[in-house]
C-alpha cells in the first residue's frame, strides 16, 4: 500500500469508525443458536420467499429458462399462501424477456449491470449497459463497484461511477455490489459500504456479492453492512436497503440473515422494501420447509424442481 | 503407575463421522447385572432428518460405482468385521440390560436364542460375504431380455430406490442389523438404520468398522435412540424411498400409513414369528430384489 492509499484509508477510517471483527464473529455465531419455534419459522419463510431475488445469471440462460423463473417467481407453490417473490435478477440481455412475464406484476425484473461480474470494463461501456437495462424495463439495476479503484485508494472514482449510475437509473432501484470477498477485510467491507451509502438514495440497497466468487454472503458480512446500515441511518435518517447474495442455499440459514436483521435493524427492515436475498436455490428450500411445516413430514428436495438426481 | 480410565463416548456414524445427537440427550445402557456400562446418543427426528440428508448426498455417487467395486468394498467391510471379532463379540455381550421405554427401569434379559456372540459376529461376516458376492451377479438374474412381437429389444434393468430407511429389531444386534442392510446397500442404495433399542452398543461399534472400510461416508448412516420417537418420522420422511423393518403390529400399521402418504416401499417382517437370523433363509436375492425399482426400455431394432 502506497502513501497515498494508506492515508486515504486512514482518513475514511478515522470518519466512519473501525470493525471489532472478533466481536462481529462472536456476535453472528449466537445468531445460529436462536430457536425459531413453529410459528415465527413459518411467518420467517413466508418472508424469506417474498423477499427473494430469485437469481440466473449463467452464460447458457434463454429466454426460455427466463420464462421458467418468472412462472415459478410468480407462483412459488400451488398454495395461495405462499408470496410471490420479490423480483427475478437476470443479465441485461434478458430483462425484455423477463418483463414480458412479470410486467405489470408485483414481481420486479431486476438486472444485473457495469461489467458484472467483474466491473472491469471501460465507464462508458459500463453507463451504456445501465440504460440498456433500464430502457429494456429493468425495475432494479444490481452494480458493481469499482474494486480496482477502491482498493487503490481512488474513493472518488468509486463515488462518482456509482453517482453517474444513479443517474442513469432513474425511477429504478439501485442495488450497489461490494463483492465482499474481494475487499478482504471489514473494516474495508464498512468503508466500501459508507462510500456506497453517501451515493445512492434512501430505498436503494447495498448488495454483498455476485456469486461469482469463492466466498460469498455469510453472516459476518452481513453484520458489518447492517450495522452500517444502521450507523449511517442514525445519522443521515436516510434507510438503505440491504441484499446478501450469493452462498444462500438453506431456509435455516435464510433464517439466521432474518434474525441478524431483526436484532440489529429492527422490524422496519423485515421487508422486501429494505431487505432482499440474491439467490437461486434458496427458493427451493424454503418451499421445502414450508412444506414440511404444513404437512408435519419431512419433504424430498425433488418435488420442488430440484434437480437432485434420482436421490 | 495409576491411569485414569479412559472410557469411550459412543456415538452414531453418520455421513461419514462420528457425532452425538443434535438434541445432546443420551440414554444409559447396563450390563446383565445393571451396573451403568456407557450413554448412548438418543436421537431425535433432526437427527433422523440430518442422517437421510447426508444418505441422500452420499446416494448418487454410490449408486455409480461399478458393481465390481460395490462387492469390493462390502467384502472389505467383512473383512473389518472379521479382525475385530473379539471386539465385538464384548460390544454384543456388553449392552443387554439397556433401559429402553418399555423397560425403563432397569436391566432387561437378553432374548438370543441359541447364538453367543462369537458365532452372531461370525454369521454377520458370512451374511457380508454372501451379499458382497451378489454384487455383480443380481443384475444377471433380476434383469431381463423380455420377447414382445414387434421389432423392438425389450430389455429390463434394476435401479436402486435411493435412501432406504431400515428398522433393526431388539435381538440379535449385530447380525439382523447387518442382514437387512447388506442386500439393501449391495445395489447402490444409501441406508439410515436405527439400531436395536435395548442393545444399541454392537451398531455404535459396527461404526466404527464401516468408517474404516472404504464404504463411502453417509452410504450407511447409524442412528440410536427410541424406536417410538422416530418410527414416525422414518414412516412419513418423503425422502425416504423404502422402508425395512422389523415391526410389530402397531408399528407396522404406523409404516405402513405413513409409507403410503409418501408413496413409499415396505419389507416388513414380524416380531411376533419368530425369526431364526442365522439360518440360509434370512438371506437371499429377494432381499435385494425387494429395494429396487425395475426399468424397462423397449428400442428400436435397425432394419
Amino acid at each position: 500500500m502506497n502513501a497515498g492509499q494508506s492515508a486515504s484509508f486512514r482518513r475514511l477510517f478515522d470518519e466512519i469508525g473501525p470493525v471489532d471483527s472478533v466481536g462481529i464473529e462472536e456476535r453472528v455465531a449466537k445468531y445460529a443458536t436462536r430457536s425459531i419455534k413453529k410459528g415465527a419459522k413459518l411467518w420467517g419463510l413466508y418472508r424469506a420467499v417474498s423477499m427473494l431475488d430469485l437469481t440466473t445469471l449463467e452464460g447458457k440462460d434463454t429466454p426460455g429458462k427466463i420464462a421458467s423463473l418468472c412462472q415459478k417467481a410468480l407462483r412459488p407453490l400451488d398454495d395461495p399462501n405462499v408470496p410471490s417473490v420479490a423480483a427475478v435478477c437476470v443479465y441485461p440481455a434478458m430483462v425484455r424477456h423477463a418483463k414480458k412475464h412479470v410486467g405489470g406484476t408485483a414481481v420486479k425484473v431486476a438486472s444485473v449491470a457495469m461489467a458484472f461480474p467483474s466491473g472491469q470494463t471501460p465507464l462508458k461501456t459500463r453507463l451504456a449497459e445501465v440504460k440498456a437495462a433500464v430502457a429494456a424495463g429493468a425495475d432494479e439495476i444490481d452494480m458493481v463497484i469499482n474494486r480496482g479503484a477502491f482498493l487503490a485508494g481512488e474513493f472518488a472514482e468509486v463515488r462518482d461511477e456509482i453517482a453517474a449510475v444513479v443517474e442513469e437509473c432513474g425511477s429504478a432501484a439501485l442495488k450497489v455490489i461490494l463483492e465482499v470477498s474481494e475487499l478482504e477485510t471489514y473494516d474495508n467491507i464498512r468503508a466500501a459500504s459508507f462510500l456506497a451509502m453517501e451515493t445512492i438514495r434512501a430505498g436503494d440497497f447495498i448488495k454483498t456479492s455476485t456469486g461469482k466468487t469463492s466466498l460469498n454472503a455469510t453472516l459476518g458480512n452481513n453484520q458489518v453492512m447492517i450495522e452500517a446500515i444502521r450507523d449511517f441511518y442514525l445519522d443521515t435518517g436516510i434507510a438503505i436497503g440491504m441484499k446478501p447474495a450469493g452462498g444462500i442455499r438453506t431456509a435455516k440459514q435464510a433464517l439466521q440473515f432474518l434474525i441478524a436483521v431483526k436484532e440489529t435493524l429492527g422490524d422496519e427492515w423485515l421487508t422486501n422494501k429494505r431487505y432482499r436475498f440474491g439467490a437461486s436455490s434458496l427458493l427451493n428450500d424454503l418451499l421445502r420447509q414450508i412444506e414440511k411445516e404444513k404437512s408435519g413430514a419431512y419433504q424430498a428436495p425433488y418435488y420442488f424442481s430440484d434437480a437432485a438426481e434420482s436421490y | 503407575m495409576n491411569r485414569l480410565p479412559i472410557t469411550k463416548t459412543p456415538k452414531i456414524y453418520v455421513g461419514g463421522a462420528f457425532i452425538r445427537s443434535e438434541s445432546a440427550r443420551v440414554f444409559p445402557i447396563r450390563d446383565a447385572a445393571g451396573n451403568f456400562l456407557a450413554n448412548i446418543p438418543q436421537c431425535s427426528r433432526k437427527d433422523l432428518r440430518n442422517a437421510v440428508e447426508a444418505a441422500a448426498k452420499a446416494g448418487p455417487g454410490w449408486a455409480k460405482r461399478t458393481a465390481y467395486n460395490r462387492g469390493q468394498i462390502l467384502y472389505r467391510l467383512a473383512e473389518m468385521l472379521e479382525a475385530r471379532a473379539g471386539e465385538m463379540s464384548g460390544a454384543i455381550l456388553m449392552g443387554n440390560g439397556a433401559a429402553t421405554p418399555s423397560s425403563p427401569s432397569g436391566p432387561r434379559r437378553r432374548r438370543r436364542g441359541s447364538l453367543g456372540a462369537s458365532q452372531e459376529v461370525a454369521a454377520a461376516v458370512d451374511r457380508l460375504i454372501y451379499y458382497a458376492g451378489w454384487a455383480d451377479k443380481y443384475e444377471q438374474v433380476l434383469g431381463n431380455v423380455n420377447p414382445v412381437a414387434a421389432p423392438y429389444f425389450n430389455f429390463t434393468v434394476t435401479e436402486p430406490m435411493g435412501v432406504v430407511g431400515v428398522l433393526a429389531p431388539e435381538d440379535s444386534p449385530l447380525l439382523a442389523l447387518v442382514s437387512l442392510l447388506a442386500p439393501v446397500i449391495v445395489s447402490g442404495n444409501t441406508v439410515v438404520a436405527l439400531a436395536s433399542g435395548s442393545q444399541p452398543y454392537p451398531a455404535i461399534v459396527f461404526g466404527e468398522m464401516l468408517a474404516t472400510s472404504d464404504l463411502p461416508g453417509g452410504v450407511v448412516n447409524l442412528l440410536t435412540g427410541f424406536r417410538q420417537e422416530l418410527l414416525p418420522t422414518f414412516a412419513t420422511h418423503a425422502h425416504v424411498r423404502a422402508i425395512v423393518a422389523v415391526a410389530n403390529p402397531a408399528e407396522r400399521k404406523a409404516l405402513a400409513l405413513g409409507a403410503a402418504e409418501s408413496v413409499k416401499r415396505t419389507r416388513l417382517l414380524k416380531t411376533e414369528e419368530p425369526f431364526d437370523w442365522a439360518a440360509e433363509a434370512a438371506q437371499g436375492l429377494y432381499a435385494i430384489r425387494d429395494t429396487l425399482e425395475s426399468k424397462t426400455t423397449w428400442h428400436p431394432i435397425g432394419a
